[in-house]
């Protein structure tokens, strides 16, 4: 897939316009993971906006992300960042060996009290 | 009165008593939870890329069987409520979705969106009403309740509309109605951790022991949640500085059907 092919692929899949942005950072403001975001908020937009794609798809942020949602909540301009992040996370995990968690890994952090929720939920949001 | 109810997978095996004090609950408020057939895992998360489609067909056949049986679907689990209801909106304003989902799932008459997606805090509020409920509490809760939203009930707004994202009440409405005390604190709707704790749970515990101790600051002896995830969170991945319970398990406390 060219350069091109990589921004417009992630751009659709996110389905926000990055060129909406105003750069108010209130997306980042709001985020809960901040500390742990290597990428913010802010910056996937505008990565994205600029073609910064090498970077995006190496970042670490799209592990930690939440999915909280406010992010797009407290987008003045009805920008989604966690629709990049998703996009992102979703182009590098499709890919083989993408996985972002490995089956063998769980079973030691499992406990008896773990829901199914849990183990639901990041499997979809990690792995393909 | 009769409605379609969508369990999902944790609320039979982990949460069972978000289940089981919902139905008694129920009951005594004279609403027949009635569990529809063949239910699948919602899938817990709602995708957001465009292309994801075959991850949302199981939230669209539920909606689907709720609309040949009275038009409305029950959920209890905040996660499938997100999930079953932001599918909701893409196949009633989506119309790349919806075709494409209607390709898959090839029904006799396609779906569109019909079904309405209630809460059971909804259903409390708006079929119930928190006024008859206050009326059939024969065991006031009498203590400091924390309403704990985090972030499934409440966004995206636009979709979800639950309650005001920023400054919820509802949760506080019906702690008041069985008895209690709300207590208002500032984190109230904010993310636990999520799914995250399988992966930096460093991450989480950070979030909730913020969230546990902003509560405790402000005088609640508990907290409420309709999450299986964030009670496991707040309870599993925190030092533990308050109690956290379901909401249902104190909605059948002051209706007196807890041992039902």
């Amino acid at each position: 897939m060219t350069k091109q092919n990589q921004i417009e692929n992630i751009t659709r899949l996110s389905g926000t316009d990055p060129k909406k942005c105003m750069k108010c950072g209130k997306c980042s403001g709001r985020c809960p993971a901040y500390k742990d975001m290597d990428i913010k908020p802010h910056q996937f937009v505008m990565y994205l906006e600029k073609g910064k794609i090498e970077k995006l798809l190496a970042s670490k942020a799209i592990w930690n992300c939440l999915s909280c949602m406010e992010c797009v909540e407290r987008c003045p301009r009805g920008v989604a960042p966690a629709g990049v992040v998703e996009a992102v996370r979703d182009t590098v995990k499709r890919a083989i060996g993408g996985n972002g968690i490995k089956a063998e890994d769980i079973p030691p952090i499992v406990d008896e009290f773990i829901p199914q929720q849990l183990l639901v939920s990041a499997y979809r949001k990690y792995n393909k | 009165m009769k409605i379609c109810y969508y369990p999902g997978c944790t609320l039979k095996t982990k949460a069972k008593e978000l289940d089981r004090y919902a139905r008694a609950s129920a009951a005594a408020l004279g609403v027949e939870m009635e569990e529809i057939e063949n239910w699948q895992c919602c899938g817990a998360v709602y995708p957001m890329a465009r292309d994801e489609i075959a991850t949302k067909l199981s939230a669209v056949r539920a909606l689907d069987y709720a609309k040949a049986h009275g038009g409305k679907l029950l959920t209890l689990c905040s996660a499938c409520h997100n999930v079953i209801k932001r599918t909701n909106d893409d196949m009633a304003n989506d119309a790349d979705i919806r075709a494409r989902a209607n390709n898959y799932l090839k029904l006799e008459t396609p779906y569109s969106g019909e079904t309405k997606v209630v809460h059971y805090i909804e259903m409390l509020k708006n079929i119930v009403g928190f006024d008859n409920i206050a009326k059939k509490v024969v065991k006031p809760l009498n203590r400091k309740v924390g309403a704990y939203y985090g972030c499934l009930l409440l966004r995206p707004n636009k979709v979800m509309a639950f309650d005001n994202p920023e400054n919820p009440t509802v949760i506080e409405e019906f702690i008041r109605a069985i008895g209690g005390t709300p207590v208002a604190y500032p984190f109230r709707n904010e993310c636990c951790g999520a799914y995250v704790s399988l992966k930096n749970k460093d991450l989480t515990k950070r979030r909730c022991n913020m969230i546990l101790e902003s509560a405790k600051e402000k005088g609640a002896e508990e907290i409420v949640t309709a999450c299986p995830l964030c009670l496991y969170n707040l309870q599993k991945n925190s030092d533990n500085a308050l109690p956290v319970v379901y909401f249902t398990e104190l909605l059948a406390e002051a209706l007196g059907v807890k041992n039902d």
